[in-house]
């Protein structure tokens, strides 16, 4: 076994009753490569400063208690290896801090109740079965759905996701990654009868599931593969697609206005969709009141976005189109997907190959969520 | 001061299952725990939950494979009690919300497991503990308005009044607030004492606290002894292997490549139970036929489970396997070794969750009915938090409709709030670190008084816990503020332990013959004439342990050999 060698932590700090500014503190702790940040911080609690507050007990990844930013990205610190982590620590000594997007209480504890639980609790998180007329024995529901919500239900409830949540920064009322994969949880559990108020209620809420901009953070944040943002894609899909809700926030229309213009173009056209998500696809939809009054208000973004260059006049007002050989190619994708008799989800319960392609994939994707 | 009629302490299985029963039963209800619900130990359990659910299965199987697996030191009427009712327990979780995996006709699909006789074992993969402890925390929430949550509260005391319970003093972790709680019942539901060893599998949190709140409140320990090793932990660091692995069919193999477990139990094999089997295995390490580093370890190999089965049902320990000993379980086998896991004594209680002390209720690993004797059967333990969680919740329901509320001064809090004021006293630099007093004994605990236990031993492990309680009174703590202050807490877990680890010691010298967990080397056989009974511990006026004795109940299982 590998020989214990030293590792050099930089802990953000915070003691309320200090008075003081946050500031960082560093220990030089002796582990084994293969050792966990969280035995790091534990050891130099240990050794050095008894008052170093960080919350954990299983030290395996299961009881979501130890969730931190390590080098600036979210994760458990008892399933980071101190030898990764110096892997990616700039300046050779590896920083923890506490997990963003939620008050800290104190060093590496957050006020997990004022933001996460809150946010929980929000989604009606728990079984809605038919009161009466419960079976006398077990539901009888569909093997793979069970396993289906595993993913799902895989989730410790650490914070990982909930501290970079890029959408949740820009909007603090975003329900978030975490509770809307506890949603879907309930919304693809045959046994529950509250799937279409539940799905309405998240799609109506501008908080809700359209505020997810699909940006990845919280599935790479995610030390279980529960893989949030599929979850809320999830949604969507049974939210736009099975049920057919056209939410007041145009998120359905949005998406559907997004997919349209990339089939057409093989690239995305900023202008069109803005008038497109309001009033749909028809020429005439540009000039809906909506649209209008939207665009009216995005103006600063897109004088300064011209300002700066981001964006030229031409390309701006004409949009980007591919050329009709690569055009053909992405609309080919489309026609496949589209063109399946059923709806194909990855879900690594089910088919044993993480989503991301990090984990055991040595194999294509074979299961699916088949409805 | 608040003040409920049911007061439960701890949040794991057994605390959340007795909060929702004693709200159903009408009752006003709190649920006070160190950690936030979801975080407490039941979460780690991995495998599953026993019961005679299949149409040709019988509870009466299930209890005689829990007697025998628990080498005849369980009670039989409890045993029965927890066996005939797990059914309808399974299917309340299943009603809730649990998602239990299910078998090609939609009904609950059941594994294989330790000791048992036919596949009983329901799961959800091998997150099963997790899977049910968040849908209680669910209708934990659901039930929101009955149901007051103090989460982050660690409890310092009981308060002992005309010699009953009546109440706790607690302290709000997130700012160091002291408060006494009163209340006609309290439940301890705290979990196990796992940290008294390392490596062990529990938690961190697993300091004892509620088996000596209890001790210290005079209520009796029993079956401290019987302490189990779980026989497949991760060699690095002592992981939990569940047993599941065991269960769809990997085998353990020694440096040989032998499959050795067909000459302990020719007839369950890897299957047998958990005592047989780390004892096994500790057998083929101590001959030399050991593997990995230092010969210390067992291949546990799980590769003859088809792939896809594996990742669907046993997802934890590939990822274990990966992200904590860097192999692809699926491909090649891993080291393991026997480590410990848990507790099966515990404070005394009888079937309705009671202890000797009036209003003083106890459920889960914190408890001892005795279900489990000298030994617990894989997805019992889930079983035993739930039923006795119910049934101590529910008794304590009834108890509080015809009880007043106790009048509960406020000196208890004054007495544990100057405890606290002494330990953040304790001159700097002076005694030695909390961490190495700990840490001397977990290691001295799993050197003494783990699978091979004799005389010798066991007297050392007791000198060396009976200087470390004294060496604990001088710990210093660094830590001087009132904002999450784990630091005084650790010290006062410290206390909490040491306790635990005395009463494991002295009843663990007491039985003087080797039944389930328990196998002294100097007295290798099993020998009912003399020791066909629980051994308990008490607290003495001036602090000592006093050795006392309980029957075993016996209903329909005389003793016999045991043989898997």
């Amino acid at each position: 076994m590998a020989e214990p060698i030293a590792f050099t932590l930089r802990l953000r700090r915070y003691d309320p009753e200090s008075g003081d500014a946050p500031f960082w503190a560093e220990h030089t702790i002796e582990l084994e490569p293969h050792r966990s940040i969280l035995d790091g911080i534990l050891q130099a609690k240990a050794r050095f400063d008894g008052s170093i507050a960080i919350r954990c007990s299983c030290q395996a990844a299961i009881c979501g208690s130890c969730g931190v930013r390590i080098n600036g990205r979210p994760g458990l610190a008892c399933n980071t290896r101190l030898r990764d982590a110096l892997r990616d620590a700039p300046d050779g000594v590896i920083e923890v801090e506490p997990m963003g997007n939620m008050p800290v209480i104190k060093d590496l504890v957050v006020d997990m109740d004022a933001v996460h639980w809150k946010k929980i609790r929000r989604v009606t998180p728990w079984l809605v079965a038919e009161e009466d007329g419960l079976p006398e024995r077990e539901h009888l529901v569909d093997r793979d759905s069970m396993v289906d919500v595993t993913q799902a239900m895989a989730c410790i409830q650490c914070g990982a996701c909930v501290s970079d949540c890029l959408s949740m920064e820009a909007d603090p009322l975003f329900v978030g990654p975490a509770a809307a994969a506890k949603a879907y949880r309930f919304v693809a559990d045959p046994r529950d009868t509250q799937q279409l108020e539940r799905l309405r209620d998240l799609a109506e809420d501008p908080h809700g599931i359209y505020d997810c901009t699909h940006c990845f953070t919280c599935i790479d944040a995610c030390p279980k593969g529960v893989a949030p943002m599929n979850q809320i894609m999830r949604l969507r899909r049974r939210a736009a697609d099975d049920h057919g809700i056209v939410d007041r926030n145009n998120g359905e229309r949005h998406e559907a206005a997004f997919a349209t213009l990339v089939r057409d173009r093989g690239l995305l056209h900023e202008a069109e969709l803005l008038p497109r998500s309001y009033g749909g696809d028809s020429w005439l939809g540009k000039f809906h009141p909506a649209a209008g009054r939207v665009l009216l208000s995005s103006l600063p973004v897109v004088t300064k976005a011209l300002l700066r260059g981001k964006v030229r006049p031409r390309v701006a007002v004409a949009g980007e189109r591919l050329p009709r050989e690569d055009r053909r190619h992405v609309q080919r994708i489309f026609d496949t997907v589209e063109g399946r008799p059923e709806r194909l989800e990855l879900n690594l319960y089910l088919s044993g190959v993480d989503e991301d392609g990090a984990g055991a994939a040595d194999r294509p994707p074979e299961g699916s969520e088949t409805r | 001061m608040p003040a409920h009629d049911v007061l439960i302490i701890g949040a794991g299985l057994a605390g959340q299952r007795a909060a929702l029963a004693a709200a159903q039963a009408g009752a006003t209800v709190a649920v006070l725990s160190k950690v936030h619900p979801v975080r407490s130990h039941s979460v780690a359990a991995a495998g599953g939950i026993n019961a005679a659910i299949a149409v040709e299965d019988d509870w009466r199987s299930h209890a005689y494979d829990t007697v025998k697996g628990s080498d005849f030191l369980g009670d039989q009427d409890a045993i029965e009690v927890m066996c005939a009712e797990a059914p309808a327990e399974v299917l309340h979780l299943e009603h809730i919300g649990v998602t239990f995996h299910r078998d090609e006709t939609g009904r609950l699909d059941l594994r294989a497991f330790g000791g048992a006789s036919i596949n009983r074992t329901a799961y959800v993969a091998d997150i099963t503990g997790q899977a049910i402890l968040h849908v209680l925390y669910e209708q934990l929430l659901r039930f929101g308005d009955r149901i007051d949550r103090y989460e982050e509260w660690f409890t310092t005391s009981l308060i002992v009044d005309d010699g009953g319970c009546a109440g706790v003093v607690a302290r709000d972790v997130r700012s160091g607030a002291m408060e006494v709680f009163a209340a006609k019942s309290v439940i301890l539901a705290c979990g196990g004492a796992g940290q008294c060893f390392k490596p062990t599998t529990n938690g961190l949190i697993c300091t004892g606290d509620g088996m000596a709140l209890a001790y210290r409140a005079g209520a009796p320990l029993m079956d401290m002894e019987m302490v189990q090793y779980h026989p497949t932990t991760l060699v690095e660091n002592g992981f939990l292997i569940t047993e599941g692995a065991r269960g769809e069919g990997a085998h353990l193999l020694n440096a040989d490549g032998e499959r050795f477990m067909e000459r302990y139990a020719p007839s369950k094999r890897e299957l047998a139970s958990r005592d047989v089997v780390s004892r096994a295995e500790q057998t083929e390490i101590d001959e030399g036929r050991g593997v990995g580093p230092d010969g210390r370890g067992i291949y546990l190999d799980i590769t003859v489970v088809p792939r896809r089965r594996t990742l669907e049902a046993l997802r934890e320990i590939v990822n274990i396997g990966r992200d904590f000993a860097g192999v692809d379980i699926t491909r090649e086998p891993i080291v393991i070794r026997p480590g410990q896991h848990y507790v099966m004594g515990g404070v005394r209680t009888d079937v309705h969750g009671r202890t000797p002390l009036d209003g003083l209720y106890a459920a889960g690993e914190v408890a001892c009915v005795s279900v489990h004797g000298g030994n617990r059967l894989g997805a019992n333990s889930l079983l035993d938090t739930l039923i006795f969680g119910r049934r101590a919740g529910e008794h304590a329901a009834a108890r509080a409709a015809g009880t007043r509320m106790p009048r509960v001064s406020r000196a208890p809090l004054h007495d544990d709030a100057r405890r606290i004021e002494a330990i953040l006293a304790r001159p700097a630099g002076a005694g030695r670190r909390v961490s190495e007093i700990k840490e001397e004994l977990g290691t001295t605990m799993n050197r003494h008084v783990a699978v091979f236990r004799d005389e010798g031993g066991l007297r050392t492990a007791l000198d060396v816990v009976r200087r470390l309680r004294e060496e604990a009174e001088s710990a210093a703590v660094d830590d001087r503020g009132t904002v999450f202050n784990q630091d005084v807490l650790g010290a006062i877990e410290l206390g909490c332990l040491l306790d635990c680890a005395e009463a494991m010691v002295v009843s663990a010298l007491e039985r003087r013959e080797s039944r389930g967990a328990q196998f002294r080397t100097d007295f290798p056989r099993r020998d009912d004439a003399e020791w066909l009974k629980h051994i308990t511990i008490t607290r003495d006026g001036d602090g000592a342990p006093r050795i006392g004795y309980a029957p075993v109940t016996i209903t329909r299982w005389e003793p016999e050999e045991r043989r898997y």
